[in-house]
């Protein structure tokens, strides 16, 4: 087989660090390449160099053995080069068909493209309502009309940017399918993830990167996910292991009947959440993003003045009606999913950071001032603790990886002794070994009896350190599953909507 | 009341109104692509100054017409390149050009101010303002272009990302909203008055500009939006003239206490506003390198 794109000595530098290092790899056509590599080593800058979205400081790019100058999104369309983003490129407010319109290269009349898009969807098995409003749709159809946008445009090339990352494990399954069926059809097919067992099963070869280093381009025919783990990350990464048979015994959190009636159709309801927690117990709430997790973690911090009804209780009190700081007084944390922007002002340093987050605390000020050596000195045990690279507690939290700013966020919420802590995505978009680490630091806190409810869309870190695992489907929540005698398969029909 | 009478006023209403349809109309494409240019006043005033003065000058209405239009794109093209290229401040820069606009014409205008000239029968301008809503209206609902507008307006970094020149769109839209207030100044000093007076737009910029939001970035409601302004603005001035025993300043608010409870009350309904307002209003686009 011939190769269809060549990148040669591909370079490309931001401010401070090396996305791209002098990359040098063939795909070969009508196969499946994958580019393995942890959160920012650069493989979302180099295909997005290849869809003319960023511009390579140095090297070149060679498609169909002829050099190509691809400056622009449009220029790589035109060359047969389509993609599928991670976060979708899609217009929330225009309807399905308006959207597929604003996909193609050339104009074509309504019902022409209804009938395109429909014989491809036929062929490969999506299902698309054309005159829904993306808005109204859930996350694995809105890939479904990336995908066919693209397709659309008969490619020669698909870049998909971490696909699986928004899905069920059923339509991860479906969606591999289909991309096997592409292939044979003709396409060639770029499948960007971090998730090695994905890549095994579907691609026929490998391009591993390190730091905006190519490490390797292997075939996969040969490799298990412990090899290709280890060339992805260069060390090897322990498990945190979560001790499962322990008797909880003491209500500590409840959640009754919660339900809420908003008339925006930008957000999800919540459905009649019943949730209990115990001492030491750590709760995991799974389920694709939009299914109303945004909506329940806002209830839990009460941010947003949500209307809503039920119950929660917090150690036999009533929580309903109390402020942020009020619960934060009463020992609950919380870490938000947004890390800058929400848990963190990137402008800011550590310090003045720490100081925001605990300004219900009398020890940090002096009348109304504030104190910071007290803060300081807190500042410094956070990154001492916690392991947090950073020269001092004075810099901008926003100068920090995420790896790093998680592993500060995290640090300041546990060092302020919580009872129960409440995490969204504690690990999501950060390096192997700062996930480790936090994984290892929740399951030590509930060992030391502290409860945790963790709202995360990667199955797999649940399945590691929760006890038990309710999913979040369209606003409702299932009963709790116990972790040590669950079921993949039932888990993903509840993320799917197919089991109640 | 008569027939005549109720006649004159619907006539009044029709010729009073229609500089806030060209602003508003031309205000709705350009926010609808995602700028905010709170500079239609200062566009409204050096439109209609220099269409007056190439007027008085040559005696020729297409020049004239011609040149007004003419300072718009100027203008517009200056705040385009200011806000697009520049990347300055979207609401700094309307204000800037307002103030900008007030001063350029009444410097411009001083020697004018009051030279008789024959104004332009309005009615062709009416006219065009009821087919430029229905042009825009199809425009932006039915055709690809339209659709281009409204996806730069709602997501500039998928437009980009699907090959969209982002940039370039909101040139043309910016220029056409220039344009536009360009003709409503125009029209305000060749039409309606006709003749030359300082700061003689007398905030209409500003109305419209509130007109849009009010309308929540629809062409007809635009469209009865002006005209419930416009006709409150004429009944006042009737019921003044009827000899209603209030203070005058009362009056003079009458039409702009109208608009704001409608625009309130519009706003209030987050749903709908969150529903047809372009998401990326007043956020600055940088493209990535």
């Amino acid at each position: 087989m011939q190769s269809i794109v060549e990148f040669k000595n591909i370079f490309k530098s931001y401010p401070g660090v090396i996305a791209n290092d002098d990359v040098s790899f063939n795909i070969k056509e009508q196969s499946i390449h994958a580019i393995l590599g942890e959160n920012g080593a650069g493989k979302s800058t180099l295909v997005k160099i290849l869809y003319g979205h960023v511009k390579p400081d140095s090297g070149e790019i060679l498609i169909d053995s002829d050099l190509a100058i691809i400056n622009s999104p449009s220029t790589a369309k035109n060359l047969g080069i389509n993609m599928v983003f991670q976060h979708f490129s899609l217009f929330e407010s225009l309807t399905v068909a308006e959207n597929l319109i604003l996909g193609m290269n050339e104009n074509i009349s309504l019902t022409k493209l209804k009938d395109n898009s429909k014989t491809i969807c036929d062929k490969y098995g999506f299902n698309l309502n054309l005159n829904s409003p993306i808005s109204s749709l859930s996350v694995g159809q809105r890939q479904s009309v990336e995908i066919v946008r693209s397709l659309l445009n008969n490619p020669k090339i698909l870049i998909m940017d971490e696909p699986t990352s928004v899905l069920t494990p059923d339509e991860i399954t479906k969606l591999f399918k289909i991309i096997k069926k592409l292939v044979k059809d003709g396409l060639t097919v770029i499948f960007i993830s971090h998730k090695l067992e994905e890549i095994i099963n579907l691609s026929d070869y490998v391009t591993i990167m390190r730091n905006g280093k190519v490490v390797s381009t292997i075939s996969t025919q040969n490799e298990d996910p412990e090899t290709l783990g280890y060339k992805m990350l260069g060390y090897k990464v322990s498990k945190a292991k979560q001790v499962s048979d322990i008797n909880f015994s003491k209500d500590i959190f409840n959640i009754k009947n919660l339900s809420t009636q908003s008339k925006d159709p930008f957000t999800i309801n919540l459905n009649k959440i019943d949730l209990n927690l115990k001492k030491g117990q750590i709760f995991g709430i799974a389920g694709v993003a939009g299914n109303g997790q945004k909506e329940l973690m806002e209830i839990l911090l009460n941010e947003n003045d949500y209307e809503f009804s039920g119950d929660i209780i917090f150690k036999d009190l009533n929580i309903n009606n109390l402020s942020t700081f009020q619960r934060k007084s009463l020992s609950i944390s919380y870490v938000t999913e947004e890390r800058l922007g929400h848990s963190a002002v990137p402008e800011m340093s550590l310090s003045e950071n720490i100081f925001l987050s605990m300004n219900h605390k009398s020890e940090f000020k002096k009348g109304d001032f504030i104190n910071f050596e007290k803060i300081n000195s807190y500042a410094s045990d956070v990154i001492k603790n916690f392991n947090v690279d950073t020269p001092s507690y004075n810099v901008k939290a926003g100068k920090l990886s995420g790896g790093n700013l998680q592993k500060f966020i995290i640090g300041r919420e546990i060092m302020s002794n919580p009872e129960l802590l409440i995490l969204s995505q504690p690990t999501w978009g950060i390096d192997a070994g700062s996930e480790a680490f936090i994984k290892k630091t929740i399951v030590e806190l509930s060992q030391k009896g502290v409860s945790i409810i963790i709202i995360s869309h990667d199955l797999d870190e649940l399945l590691e350190v929760c006890h038990q695992i309710s999913v979040l489907y369209e606003g409702s929540l299932s009963n709790p599953l116990n972790v040590k005698d669950i079921n993949i398969t039932k888990l993903g029909k509840y993320m799917g909507g197919l089991l109640d | 009341m008569s027939i005549e009478l109720i006649i004159g006023i619907l006539n009044i209403v029709l010729i009073s109104t229609t500089p806030l349809v060209f602003a508003g109309i031309g205000e709705l494409v350009t926010e609808k692509s995602g700028v905010l240019n709170l500079g239609l006043e200062g566009l409204m005033l050096v439109g209609a100054v220099t269409g007056f003065i190439t007027l008085v000058l040559t005696g020729n209405y297409f020049y004239s017409l011609f040149l007004s239009i003419i300072s718009g794109v100027i203008l517009s093209g200056i705040f385009a390149f200011l806000v697009l290229n520049l990347m300055t401040n979207q609401i700094a820069t309307g204000l800037a050009l307002t103030i900008f606009g007030i001063g350029l014409s009444a410097m411009l205008g001083k020697k004018f101010a009051g030279t008789p000239i024959d104004g332009l029968n309005p009615y062709y301008f009416i006219v065009i303002s009821f087919l430029l809503v229905f042009l825009v209206g199809y425009f932006l609902s039915k055709t690809k272009s339209g659709l281009i507008v409204r996806a730069v307006g709602e997501n500039h970094n998928s437009a980009y990302a699907l090959g969209y020149n982002v940039i370039k769109t909101r040139y043309l839209t910016i220029i056409f909203g220039g344009v536009m207030s360009s003709l409503a100044g125009y029209y305000i000093s060749i039409c309606y008055a006709p003749m030359w007076q300082e700061g003689m737009t007398a905030g209409r910029g500003w109305i419209a500009l509130a007109l849009v939001v009010f309308a929540t970035w629809k062409p007809w409601r635009l469209l009865v939006g002006a005209y419930i302004f416009g006709g409150v603005a004429i009944m006042q001035m009737n019921l003044q003239a009827i000899g209603v025993k209030l203070p005058g300043q009362f009056f003079n608010m009458m039409p702009y206490i109208a608009t704001l409870i409608v625009l309130v009350f519009i706003s209030s309904n987050k749903v709908r506003l969150k529903l047809s307002a372009p998401s990326c209003l007043n956020i600055p686009y940088e493209k990535n390198s």
